[in-house]
Formats: structure tokens, sequence, C-alpha cells
């Protein structure tokens, strides 16, 4: 028995809050970042948000974020400014809000999905300083002052797609197209640490980007191709 | 006729919006004044709501409304309900709470009260079955075929009948045979009796279900995410208790289905209903946990075969029992598909077929891609491959000695078939994957790795036909084709649209798909689901396209004098063969019905259109030249999608790793309509059974029936690192002969077919090791290649 645990059956689904489960990996990791055994995400997240709790922050998410973040010194300021797309956006944030959140339902940028909430399938990669990151599990306060750039901020002003796009084009790469932003954005991250990937390197750099119509041949067609189009 | 565009690749109309980020699923829509909704849903396996107190939510700032069942169509049992007070398993919704932001709905969940009594619950078919089991439902165990939910067991001594291990084997619900199966099994050179497990699973489509709705002039607008269109459009309006035409609904884009949004759902219509009460616009956002409760899941079986086999590999005759894990509600036929299944791969000569369907306090079932045809895959192909070593017979040979002709019959009527040429596939891949070569180094140790070789075969029934077709040549020329699909995320909705571009000779540029939004006049299609679409919605186009074709020979005829047949069309002109110069534009062709009006022009319609489809030209009379037509082309059977796959492993003996070396998959699909897009349907099919085959699972415990297996990381489906590095695919391009341009269906079985391979070639590696149980997950395989017991007792289901 893998998993059974009062937490996940009282609140099935709970994507906007959950109470924290020992058993479950990604709740632990934030305990564990806490030192605390009783404290909700919530909690945590007013934590990371009203004190300098956000330097611990910064180790747990050491060696995906690249430059550690902006500190936010202080109260919580919610009006905000965030460079999205090389366009700074003014935005209400709340403490606890990720940057998933905030780009789908503040800024309109709804070509970063959804699909789990909780960092287990890519749908909601953005790219934070040219670094493919789960949006799902971002605070929005953690990238003041940091680029992120979403599948909309692609295209070339006049329109040309990135030549990941196209690719993905020429190669039929999405299926259903859900996952489909999510996996573009982890290719265009890839192509931009390692501009000639071999198709291994390819498919390791693509591992966190599930696509349940099992579109991978095609993503990798598809960077492949871009590389070489590029 | 040469085709121009079937059987060529091209950019399906929806594509960039897939890789921009414009295409818009059905979260991505926002109304002004939105309200979120979250639903409470039910903590326990079996319940019954005593009382609801909901004032402390209620007076939370932000709250504006909460939803129960009581507020709701009540759904008659054993359906899927919309809100329940009877909750059937955990995740169940119950009600539903709206505010003026989702984080205020969710803290507003958490101050309802709710008074539920516990009842008692079953995770496990066979317990259930014994005669002092307890019940999934209050009013039974099981479903009577056209009367409902009863109790039914099975006494002390059926128990007691079956050896250890094997299936004990009651009263069935459904039985049928044909053929003489004592005789059958008299003449048989090799006889093989097994049980076994198929776990049941859950869909995992990427996008959970959410949905948005609000009332507008009379009308309810939902945008939800479904695999079809028009034939969603009753059923939701049922749900939601309005006529169909009141309801405009939306559904431009799908994040994958797999059959959990072919029909009308019922939680879709939970904004609807939160709309009319608030008067606001309601967004219901569906988490990933959610959508793991109430996104419907393949059923699992227990189930015991016995295959009797002559020297030469030949079937003589099986026998077939499957116990169903039905979840609580009505769920979906899977045995009734699975003997079928049977009955056509292997076509044996005599056959019977016993089934009872169980419920179980899990998700609600429903038709999972291969929904029956591929779980069977799973439990008979090694079996298949289990015979042909004992019998000294090549894998590949066995399957094509058994496999079904074009006069081969199908299930327990024996109906005819269209076509089938699994034959011609088996021989194509065993070629492409080079068989011969690769079962040769089958066995090869490299330190704790050894080689493994497998193919397998899978079946689903692939196309409908009685729907209608419309299509709409407009005043600038531009071929208008309405279709109400769906768009699941195949593309087939626009591969088969090509068809009516085809009849016309229009070219693809000059053409625009009319879909995604049930006001745009869209005819009344079958969904997209059962592999059907690339049948059934070739003829539909065709028919229409050829109204259309008539209409512009009969207007040429008028203006330009001689008869109809003898003008022809090209270069989007229809002409007169004799004297191409005695031409119109398809422009002026249009101009021209909009002034005779009448059938030219939609003003009249067809008596035997579907209703909807009526009201669809209704909308669009006096626009342009309207084909419409409904496909009354004969089919004289069922037509069969048949898939074969070839899978090479490497196994770890020492860690019970498989890594997929090679995959070669090939369909029998009839004519290729879109070479690219049957290739991603071969081999995503194919990761999707390698999901089925050692990974994917449904786990309960038994103690408390609480779900084990609610996260993607619980019950993981493949990642890129966990499918070959590189995939092959091929057709055979056979046209079927009752489709106009040759069409047959194919998404389900490169599924069952992946799977089984993929099972065959671990056994192949354990030197024929059967597992008698789907998924085969690592400990097993370590257990079985160390000759120890496995951890879990025969029949038992819920296993890790």
């Amino acid at each position: 028995m893998t998993d059974v645990r009062p937490g996940a059956v009282g609140l099935p689904g709970a994507a906007v809050h959950l109470r924290p489960d020992p058993y479950d990996p990604f709740d632990a990791a934030l305990m564990m970042l806490e030192g605390r055994q009783n404290v909700s995400r919530r909690e945590f997240i007013k934590g990371v948000i009203a004190s300098g709790v956000a330097v611990s922050g910064a180790a747990y998410f050491a060696g995906c974020t690249g430059p550690a973040p902006a500190p936010l010194g202080g109260g919580v300021e919610r009006l905000i400014s965030l460079n999205v797309n090389g366009q700074v956006r003014r935005v209400d944030v709340l403490p606890g809000e990720t940057l998933a959140m905030t780009l789908r339902y503040k800024l309109g940028l709804t070509g970063t999905k959804l699909g789990c909430d909780r960092g287990e399938c890519g749908a909601c990669t953005v790219l934070i300083d040219d670094v493919a990151q789960y949006s799902c599990s971002i605070l929005t306060h953690r990238v003041r002052g940091l680029e992120v750039t979403t599948v909309e901020g692609l295209e070339s002003p006049s329109g040309e797609l990135h030549p990941v796009q196209q690719a993905f084009i020429d190669e039929l790469g999405p299926q259903c197209g859900f996952c489909t932003p999510g996996q573009v954005m982890s290719a265009v991250a890839l192509l931009k640490a390692n501009p000639n990937p071999t198709r291994e390197e390819a498919r390791a750099a693509m591992a966190g980007n599930l696509c349940r119509c099992g579109a991978y041949d095609h993503y990798l067609n598809g960077i492949m191709r871009a590389a070489r189009e590029a | 006729m040469a085709n121009e565009l079937i059987g060529k690749d091209f950019t399906p109309p929806d594509l960039h919006g897939k890789v921009t980020g414009r295409a818009r699923y059905a979260e991505d829509f926002r109304a002004d004044g939105m309200l979120f909704c979250r639903l409470l849903t039910s903590p326990v396996p079996h319940g019954r709501v005593r009382d609801i107190d909901a004032s402390e939510a209620l007076a939370m700032p932000g709250v504006v409304a909460i939803l129960t069942a009581d507020e709701v169509p009540e759904i008659p049992a054993p359906g899927n309900p919309i809100l329940t007070n009877d909750p059937c398993y955990v995740g169940e919704p119950i009600l539903a709470v709206a505010a003026v932001d989702e984080t205020t709905a969710q803290d507003a969940i958490e101050k309802i009260k709710l008074d539920l009594e516990p009842l008692p619950f079953t995770v496990d078919p066979l317990e259930s079955l014994h005669p002092d089991g307890p019940n999934a439902r209050s009013d039974g165990n099981t479903i009577r075929p056209r009367e409902g939910v009863e109790e039914l067991k099975w006494t002390v001594e059926d128990f007691a009948a079956a050896a250890e291990g094997q299936l004990p084997m009651g009263e069935p619900m459904v039985e049928w045979s044909y053929g003489d199966v004592e005789a059958g099994f008299a003449d048989a050179a090799l006889i093989l009796d097994e049980s076994f497990v198929t776990a049941g699973t859950s869909h995992h489509s990427m996008e959970p279900r959410s949905a948005m709705a609000y009332w507008q002039g009379g009308k309810c607008f939902v945008f939800g995410s479904s695999q079809s269109q028009s034939f969603v459009t009753p059923g939701l309006a049922n749900y939601i208790g309005i006529p169909p035409e009141d309801l405009v609904f939306v559904a431009e884009y799908c994040g994958g289905g797999f059959g959990s949004k072919g029909g009308a759902y019922p939680v879709m219509s939970i904004p609807a209903h939160m709309a009319k009460k608030t008067g606001r616009p309601v967004m219901m956002r569906i988490s990933r946990a959610e959508e793991n409760f109430i996104g419907s899941a393949r059923a699992g079986f227990q189930g015991r075969i016995k295959m009797g086999f002559r020297e030469d590999g030949r079937l003589t005759a099986v026998d077939l029992y499957i116990v169903q894990g039905n979840g609580p509600n009505s769920g979906f036929g899977d045995f009734n598909s699975a003997a079928g299944a049977v009955s056509l791969v292997y076509t044996p000569p005599a056959m019977r077929f016993r089934a009872i369907p169980i419920l179980t306090n899990t998700p609600a079932c429903g038709a999972q891609r291969g929904p029956g045809q591929n779980q069977i895959a799973t439990a008979v192909e090694p079996l298949i491959d289990k015979a042909a070593r004992q019998l000294g017979i090549d894998q590949v040979e066995i399957r094509k000695i058994n496999a079904p002709t074009n006069d081969s019959l199908y299930g327990s009527r024996r109906s005819s078939i269209t076509s089938a040429h699994l034959r011609e596939a088996l021989d194509k891949g065993a070629e492409q994957f080079d068989w011969a070569a690769k079962r040769a180094r089958s066995g090869r140790r490299n330190g704790s790795k050894v080689i493994g070789v497998g193919v397998g075969s899978a079946f689903h029934s692939a196309g409908s036909s009685g729907f209608d077709g419309l299509v709409r040549i407009a005043p600038d020329g531009k071929l208008h084709i309405h279709t109400g699909v769906g768009n699941l995320g195949t593309y087939s909705y626009a591969g088969t649209s090509r068809v009516a571009a085809e009849v016309l000779k229009c070219r693809w540029e000059n053409c625009e798909l009319v879909r995604g939004d049930s006001s745009r006049a869209l005819p009344w299609n079958l969904g997209q689901f059962g592999s059907n679409t690339s049948f059934t919605m070739t003829r539909t186009n065709y028919v229409a396209a050829m109204d259309a074709l008539q209409k512009l020979k009969e207007i040429a005829a008028r203006d330009l004098g001689g008869r109809p047949d003898d003008y022809d069309v090209g270069n989007e002109t229809v002409f007169a063969r004799a004297n191409p110069s005695l031409r119109l534009t398809y422009a002026a062709a249009a101009r021209r019905a909009i002034q005779l009006g009448g059938k030219y022009s939609g003003e009249e319609a067809p008596e035997d259109i579907h209703n909807m489809t009526k009201a669809a030209v209704r909308a669009i009379a006096g626009t342009g030249l309207v084909g419409v037509a409904r496909d009354n082309l004969g089919r004289p059977g069922t037509v069969p999608a048949l898939a074969t796959g070839f899978v090479q492993i490497e196994l770890d003996l020492e860690t019970g790793k498989v890594e997929i070396l090679d995959y070669v998959g090939v369909a029998d699909c009839g004519t290729v309509l879109h070479p690219q897009s049957l290739a991603t349907q071969i081999k995503g099919g194919a990761v999707m059974g390698f999901g089925m085959a050692c990974l994917e699972r449904h786990v309960y415990d038994t103690q408390f029936g609480l779900p084990g297996t609610v996260g993607f990381y619980q019950t993981k489906p493949p990642s890129y690192l966990d499918v070959p590095l590189e995939m092959d695919w091929g057709a055979v391009d056979i046209a079927d002969p009752d489709n106009p341009v040759g069409a047959k269906g194919i998404g389900e079985p490169v599924m069952g077919c992946a799977a089984a391979a993929l099972l065959c070639a671990i056994s192949d590696a354990l030197g024929g090791h059967y597992f008698n149980r789907t998924p085969v997950v690592p400990d097993m395989i370590l257990n079985a290649a160390s000759g120890r017991t496995q951890s879990h007792r025969p029949l038992q289901v819920n296993t890790q």
C-alpha cells in the first residue's frame, strides 16, 4: 500500500491549499524546510512571504532557479511589478499565489496550463531567466526581478513562430495539445542551454513533461528538427 | 479517383493554437463577474448524508451560494449522479460552494458540517460475491441489463469448487456460446486454463474536466472539456434541465479524454446549475486529485480462460469467464467487448462466454481506450505465447493461423465484418521489426540483463453510420465543412473533413472547418470515441459533398444548358465535360444557389436528417450552396480496427526494471487518411499501452476503502524515459469496401496490441513465465526471476 492517508481523503483535490501530508513527498519537503510537522501549507507560505524564511526558501528551489531571487524584505507588498514576456506588468498578487495562477487569472496568459497543480506533470512549465520551471510550484512573489517567459512570449513581434513551435507543427507534435505549451517551454529551455542535443539528451531534458497522449516520439522529432533548423 | 488530399499529410487548423497557447480549453474561458465553485466530495467509500449544516460557510464574506443534490436533477440509479446524498466512492461530489474566489470557496467547504452515516463497502468483486459479502450499493451488488441493480451472491459451494488460484465460477449475469465447445476441447492437443487479474486504471486525461457556464438571453452557455460536440448536447441539456436548443455548448479543444469525455457527463452541469442559482457566471476548476475520482476509470477484471489448441496452433475452443469490477454505477460493458474481441482476434470455432459485473466502491467506470478489448489482450496474448512455446510454434505464426479474414464472424451473434487484415499487419510488422533476427536474440544475457521479444494484437469495432453531413459553398467560393464530431486531439475531425474537399475537388486552403461551438450550425454527428470517427465521418462528409456536387451540376445545367450529368467539377468550377469553357465558378454557383433558394441554399432540407441538422441548415439557409445529407450508405457488418505491435526489451533480473528498446506498431485501418496523425495514434497508443502493462493501476485499501493511487506519482503514466528512444509504425493500407474512401478507425487497438506485446516480451525474457496479472511491476518480475512466491494471492485485487 503506497499512500493511504486521511489527508488525501478529507480533501480530495484541494488544489488551492492542501493540508500537509507527511507521506506526500511534496508536502514533506515543505515541512522539512520549515522544520515543523504541524504547519499547513498556507501557514508555511505566509511564513515565507512575511519573514526571512525566504532565505531557506531559496535553498528549497536551489539548483533549479539559477540566481537567487530578490529578497522580499519587510511586509507583504501586493501590487508588484513582474517582467513577463519582455513587458513589465503591474499586478495585485496575494501572498500565497502561485505563478501559474497569476499568469492564468491575473494576466490573461492562459497558454500556461494546469494539469496537476502540484509539480507532477509539467503542463505549467515556463521559463524563469531562461530556465524551465513549474509555475504551479513557484510563488509569484519569488519571481520579482526575474524574467518570466510563457508560451505567449515566444513568437516574434511579426508573428513568426519560434523554431520549436514551428517544428512541433511540422512533426505533428501535439495530440490533444494540453501539455503542449509546457513541452514547448521545456524544449526551448533545452535548446537555449544545449543548442545541439542528442536525442537522448533531449529525452532526459523533457522527462519532466508528461503527455498522456504519448506523443513523445513526435515531440522529440520536433526538438531534433528545431535544433537542426535553428 | 486519384486522391489529391486523402493519404497526404497536412497541417490541421487547430495545431497553430496548440503550439502558441492560443487554443482555448474549458478553463481558459472567462466571463465578467465570474464566481468560482469548489466541490465537497465524499471522504468515505459509501455513506448517506444525514444532514448538511452550511450556515457557517454561507456567513463567510465572499461566499455566494451552496448547491446540493436536492437542487439538481436526480439521475436514476445506477446512473452517475450530478451531486449525491448517497456517495458510493471516495471523492464523489456531494455539494458545491460558489464564492468570489477559489480560495474563499475552498475555505467555505471546510466550514461545512457534514453528518455522514458510513455504510458497508467493498473494493473487491469476489468479496462482494461471497454469501455474506458486503454490497457496494444498499440495494445490491450487480446490474441486470435493462432492469437495474440487484443482489446476486454465489454459494459457498461455488467458491469451494474452484481449485487454489482458480476463479470460482458461480451464476453469471451474461452467458452465450456458439459452436460445440466441449467437442472443441475434446479435439484439442493442448488445453490451457488460467485465471487472471487486470487492474482498473484511471483515465488520467491531462486536462481535468473543468467547466464554466453562464446564462444569457434564456440560453445556457457551457464551456466544457469534451471529446465530442453534437453528440453531447442532448445529454448535457438534460443534465441541466433545458431543451437542447437552449444550450450553447463550446468544446473547441479537449485536453484528452480516452473515453472519459466521450458523451455528456453529469458534473459538467454543476457550474450551469450554480450559475442559474447565483445569476452569475461560474467557473468550476477541477483538480488533478478530483479528476482521479470523477474522471472515470477502466474496469478491472478477475477472469478465467480455457483455450484448446490443435498441434498446429489453431484454436479449437475457448471458454471465458469474467468478473468485472464495475465501480458503483452503471459502468461500461467491458466484459462484453472483451468476449467479442476474443471471438474475432483468434476466431475460435467454438466459444462459451460468461460474465458478471460486480459493483465496487471505487470511481465510476466508463469506457477507456479499448474498454474490454485491451484488458483481455493483456490476459490472453501472453497465454497464446505460452501455447506457442509448448507447441513449438513461432509467436507470429500462431497469431497468423488464428487471425481473422474478411469472412470471419464477430461475437455471439456471429455477425459479418467489413474487412480484416491482421495477417497482413503481422507480416508487415514482422518484416519491419526484423522479427526473425530479433527473436534469435531472445534470452541473450548481458550481465544481469536479458533480452525479450514479444508480439501482440488487439481489436476494436471502428465505425458507425446513419449520421448527417453538412457543407456550404459560400458566395466567395470557399467550402465550409461543418463538423459536429468534436475535437479529441487525434486530428481525425480534420482528416475526415478533407473527404468533402476531395469530392468537390477543392483546394484545402480554400476550405474552412466550422466546429467547436453548437451555435455555429453543426450537424448531428456521433462523438469522437470508439475508434469510429475515420469511418463514420468520412461517410457523412462524403454524402454531404455528393449532395453539393449534384446541386452544382444541376445549377450549371439550368444556367448553361444540357443535363446535370453532362457536367463535372475541377479547379473549384463546375464545367461541361464536352466544352469546358461552359463553366461556373463555385462562387458564382453559390450566388445562383442563393437566388434559386429551395434545396439549393438550404431553404429546404431533407426529411430524414436529425432535428439538430435541420436547425443547422435553417441557420445557414440563404447564405450559399448547401450540401446536406444523412449517411444512408449501407453497412453490412461490424467494422474491425485491428492492430499489432512488436516489442524488444531488456529486462534487468536484479532490479526488475524493463527497458523497451524497440517498438513497431502496424495498423489495419483501411485506407490511410492522414499518415502523420496515424503515426501519432500508433505510437501514442503504444505509450498508453506500456503504462497499462507495467505502471498504472488502482489500489484501494481493503480496510477502509480509501484510495492509494491518487496522484500521477502513485499511478504514473509513462514518461519520456519509459518508452523507446524511437518508435516505428506502419499500416496495411488496404481499403475497407464499405467506406467511400476505404477508411476505418484505429485509436483503440493500437494501445492494446502494445500492452500485450510488452507483456509477452517480459514473459519471453523470463523464459515463458505467465504472470496471470496486469500490470506486471518490478517486484513481480524479481519474484518470478528468483522463483519466489508472489506477494499477492492469485486473484487478489488492489495489489501494488
